[in-house]
């Protein structure tokens, strides 16, 4: 078990090695120069010169990455181009908030998803299944707008049960937040509902076939016992990691869905930072969206071995 | 009815389809009394496995009784709900799955499983009866292995528990499907005597499945052979075996070697043709296009079961006839010349041949990689145009020799010849004529021949590319090796998926022989085949041999097998070679302490035969820590002492030519070891 925990860290470390010199590269070499984009067209050469030499924009590049990537894991996220600031706090408020509503998400569809997904597979062909799979599979195909609206003219409009902005002021805590979170996450819960409950349901379909849930059923064990104590632990690992890949979806993915709620979250951070070329900005949430994604990959790798003993006693 | 002659489970003019076309069992009736054992037997799509799912109540999708009845202790079970089965199965009804790792939960820890099928609650009571149980199916240290986890457990400890889980509610009926046939042969008759000792114990019924007439010999009481979903025949097991009354029990009977017969004065008698569709059934007998003795009869009217002395039934027109001998039920039997092996100069030649797998990853225990040692100094020597025969339980080393020796895997050390001239250790670094002198025989023959060619370019290949024919030349070839296997030309245009199982083995030998290679290696090449067919490639196999004077390396689990094709054979033990006998001398004593608990293990197909019970206890030993001294001293019923344990044996050899790994002298093993085996002859 701890050759396979520390396997999976080696992992870990390498794809954040690779994805932080493929970020660096494509925004930091292309062609362009930065200290232009910074000073603006009238500069003039002097200027220039003297701003290129103090970002170290002479060195070689792999002198660059380093500094930049020493930097980085120091804290020093360096300053935005557009407004001065220091980088490191603003894209921290931001992943807050948007950790805040992937958890939510997550709490809503994971469980909902899961359900969905079994009672359909140990079902299959039964009209509850057909039912089931038609209604997720037309959700999914709806674009996120088209359901955040309609959740905001019902939920928050036709029942006033919930606000229609989400724009939650800085540092907002997360009890005094939640009820703002709702709604996007609800949309967004959506989204990932029909993928997660589609996988589940194939995977207890596929498990259900196995000998040994004969066996088991020929043992007496109960409908319920079957799918719950046997059946489903099988069937996880491939939701399992479809949640883990929407993780990272759901930090940096949900501009659609920060527009439409007008959320202060990671993914509306990104769009304003490619409008304004702001490329400390880019480069800091690309590698926190990398973290993210390789954490949560890191958690379902663990999760599987947890569920699978063939794995945790190699 | 007297509950005393209550039969435990009766069934009763039973039809069982699928779908709306066919009926896969049809008219059965069978019944089984307390503490009886009746063995269920037929080649796959007999209709075997359909039967017993209908006595459990558990048909797969499409599959419905269309008539009859089925009484548990004179309880009809045929529409019972799923509800009412429910409370049955595992308390009055239980399974024995055919594989038992397949049949646990490979993420539930066994003794969990074992406390659920038990129906308790997990508690300190249920762990306890849990422990008991799995004591008494011969697990010493049941609490050990209650907390493992199916892959963790070797196939008879498995084997065992799922009998455990089975028997733990005592349920009246039992049913076991092929229960045995993943296990070595030292394991199958273990756990055969825990069946027996375990049922006779709690008077429960049991049918046993099985495609095998050996396992029944000597284990079942009364014998029913299903043939096509038909019952062709039923009765006591001496009778049945002594005078089988349908050609087909004689098929079955005839068409496998019995232990200690050799080709050089038995030639095996195949049931000719196939079991026929259940969609496209013969009109009137269902096994009159296989029979040797149909008449215009048979191809009229359906034969009725007839009721005959001494509680047997049989449905054939003649059976009067084949019993009282007047008509001979047996197979015709192929003419198969002589072999004259030369071993004066021997084709292939293995000297000190190690095999090392590396395992598990480097990266943690730097440095020190481990490895399983699965072949471990073996030598041997086979003659032009002889067959060696190499023997073992799995984990042996057989497979690890063959791959050697045909470059799928590079050996560790040790030097292989063929005809003196040492050959490369890796496959690339052999020339095309040394790859076209090796051809090996795979024990799979669907996964050996590519679905997506049809036969005739499947081999038309090998002889284009290793023999250098030319296209037209070697398209004829092929149609020409087709014939020469007993395939009709126009197979050549078929598919592997359109041919069943022995017709893809005789593809692939076929092949194998396209190219005229100096040796061809079988592994295992008849073990994924039903009893009937195994004649027919076994004979096939001889005759290639005779035409072309090839030598042979033939691998199985199965001595009987072996010891009927092989002019010589080696007896393998964890990688080592333990003895190696002309297979004239391995039937006799002395043997190797391994040979003999072999032989004493496989299972005979006459039921009278006498044979010794000297039974393996324990594990076989890893291959990651193999024992010190003799590597069999752990298990070995002839143990001397310490000496076993510190010092490798040496070679002895005899004038009969058997070379054996023992401490224990020749002179005194053959003193203290009987025959093992002792059976009646048969006509040759």
């Amino acid at each position: 078990m701890l050759a396979y925990l520390l396997r999976r860290l080696g992992f870990l470390m390498l794809t954040l090695v690779l994805t932080s010199l493929i970020i660096f590269t494509v925004t930091q070499l292309l062609p362009g120069d930065v200290a232009r984009v910074i000073l603006g067209r009238e500069a003039g050469e002097p200027a220039l010169q003297e701003l290129r030499a103090e970002l170290g924009l002479n060195d070689p590049a792999p002198i660059q990455y380093l500094h930049w990537a020493v930097g980085f894991v120091r804290g020093d996220w360096g300053q935005s181009f557009s407004s001065g600031a220091a980088v490191l706090p603003v894209v921290a408020e931001r992943l807050r908030n948007s950790l805040m509503l992937a958890a939510v998400t997550l709490v809503i569809s994971v469980p909902l998803a899961l359900g969905l997904g079994v009672i359909a597979g140990s079902n299959q062909d039964h009209p509850i299944d057909t039912v089931i799979n038609i209604t997720t599979l037309s959700v999914v195909g709806l674009p996120e707008f088209v359901t955040g609206v309609l959740l905001i003219q019902l939920l928050a409009f036709r029942l006033q049960l919930l606000p229609a902005n989400s724009s939650i002021r800085l540092g907002t805590g997360f009890v005094e937040a939640l009820p703002m979170l709702v709604l996007p996450a609800l949309t967004a819960s959506l989204v990932l509902l029909a993928y997660i409950a589609r996988l589940t349901r194939a995977g207890v379909i596929q498990e259900l076939d196995k000998p040994y849930v004969r066996a088991a059923a020929l043992r007496g064990l109960s409908r319920a016992r079957l799918v719950l104590g046997h059946v489903l632990r099988n069937a996880l690992p491939p939701s399992i990691t479809v949640i883990a890949i929407s993780f990272g979806w759901l930090i940096s993915g949900l501009i659609v869905i920060e527009n439409v709620f007008n959320y202060p979250g990671l993914g509306r951070l990104m769009v304003f930072a490619i409008d304004r070329r702001d490329i400390p900005m880019l480069q800091a949430i690309s590698m926190v969206t990398v973290l993210g994604y390789a954490m949560a990959n890191l958690a379902a790798d663990l999760l599987y071995a947890y569920l699978n003993p063939q794995v945790r006693l190699k | 009815m007297n509950a005393s002659t209550q039969p435990t489970l009766e069934i009763s003019e039973l039809t069982v389809g699928y779908g709306g076309h066919f009926d896969a069992v049809r008219q059965v009736s069978l019944s089984v009394q307390p503490g009886e054992l009746c063995g269920l037997v037929g080649e796959s799509g007999s209709g075997k496995t359909t039967l017993a799912l209908a006595v459990m109540g558990y048909l797969p999708k499409g599959g419905q009784v269309r008539a009859g009845q089925i009484r548990l202790s004179g309880r009809p079970l045929i529409g019972l709900g799923s509800g009412e089965l429910r409370q049955l199965w595992g308390r009055e009804l239980s399974m024995v799955p055919q594989d038992a790792l397949g049949a646990l939960n490979p993420t539930m820890r066994v003794g969990r499983q074992l406390i659920e099928a038990h129906g308790s609650r997990p508690s300190a009571q249920a762990q306890r009866d849990g422990v008991r149980l799995v004591q008494a199916v011969g697990i010493a240290d049941a609490e050990r292995v209650f907390q493992q986890y199916p892959h963790q457990l070797s196939g008879g400890m498995l084997e065992r528990i799922v009998i455990a889980m089975a028997l733990s509610q005592e349920p009246s009926l039992l049913i076991l499907d092929e229960p045995t046939s993943g296990l070595d042969s030292t394991t199958e008759v273990v756990i055969q005597d825990l069946i027996q000792e375990m049922m006779h114990t709690r008077r429960t019924a049991a049918l046993y499945i099985s495609h095998s007439m050996g396992a029944l010999a000597k284990f079942a009481d009364r014998v029913a052979v299903l043939y096509a979903g038909e019952l062709v025949e039923q009765g006591p097991k001496f009778e049945l075996f002594e005078r089988p009354l349908h050609p087909y029990t004689q098929g079955l009977l005839d068409s496998v070697p019995r232990l200690g017969e050799s080709k050089r004065n038995i030639t095996l008698r195949a049931i000719q043709g196939r079991i026929p569709a259940p969609e496209r059934l013969p009109p009137a007998c269902v096994f009159e296009p296989r029979c040797p003795i149909a008449q215009e009869i048979c191809r009229q009217q359906r034969p009725p079961l007839e009721q005959v002395q001494g509680g047997r039934q049989v449905r054939c027109h003649r059976w009067a006839e084949i019993q009282a001998g007047t008509v001979d039920p047996r197979q015709e039997a192929p003419v198969v010349p002589a072999v004259h092996p030369d071993s004066s100069a021997p084709a292939l030649q293995v000297e000190q041949l190690s095999v090392r797998y590396p395992v598990g990853g480097r990266s943690v225990r730097l440095g020190r990689r481990l490895e399983l040692p699965a072949l471990d100094t073996v030598s041997l020597a086979i003659g032009r145009g002889e067959t060696y025969g190499l023997v073992g339980e799995s984990g042996s080393g057989k497979t690890s020799l063959a791959r050697a020796v045909i470059g799928l895997v590079e050996p560790r050390d040790g030097t292989i010849r063929l005809h003196g001239a040492e050959l490369a250790r890796r496959l690339t670094r052999r020339s095309r004529s040394t790859l076209r002198q090796l051809q090996m025989v795979f024990q799979h023959p669907e996964q050996a021949l590519n679905p997506y060619l049809t036969i005739a370019e499947s081999l038309a290949r090998p002889l284009i590319r290793l023999a250098g024919r030319s296209r037209p030349d070697a398209d004829q070839e092929a149609a020409r090796l087709l014939v020469a296997v007993g395939l009709p030309p126009e197979y050549g245009r078929r598919y592997p998926e359109q041919l069943s199982g022995g017709e893809q083995q005789r593809v692939a030998i076929a092949r194998a022989f396209a190219a005229l290679p100096e040796l061809v290696l079988c592994d295992e090449p008849v073990s994924s085949l039903d009893v009937s067919v195994q004649a027919t490639i076994l004979n096939l196999l001889t005759q290639l041999q005779i035409e072309h004077r090839t030598s042979m390396l033939f691998i199985s689990h199965d001595l009987a097998v072996v010891g009927y094709l092989a002019d010589e054979i080696g007896v393998l033990y964890l990688g080592r070679l333990m003895q190696s006998s002309p297979a004239s001398q391995l039937f006799e004593p002395p043997y190797h302490p391994y040979t003999e608990a072999l032989l004493s293990a496989i299972p005979l197909l006459d039921p009278r035969a006498s044979q010794e019970q000297v039974r393996l206890e324990g594990e076989l030993p890893s291959l990651a820590a193999p024992p010190s001294g003799c590597p069999f001293h752990t298990r070995c019923p002839r143990y001397l002492g310490q000496i076993c344990v510190e010092q490798e044996p040496p070679w002895q050899e005899d004038q009969h030519g058997n070379r054996i790994f023992c401490h224990i002298p020749l002179a005194e093993l053959r003193q203290s070891q009987a025959r093992v085996f002792r059976m009646r002859d048969r006509e040759p």
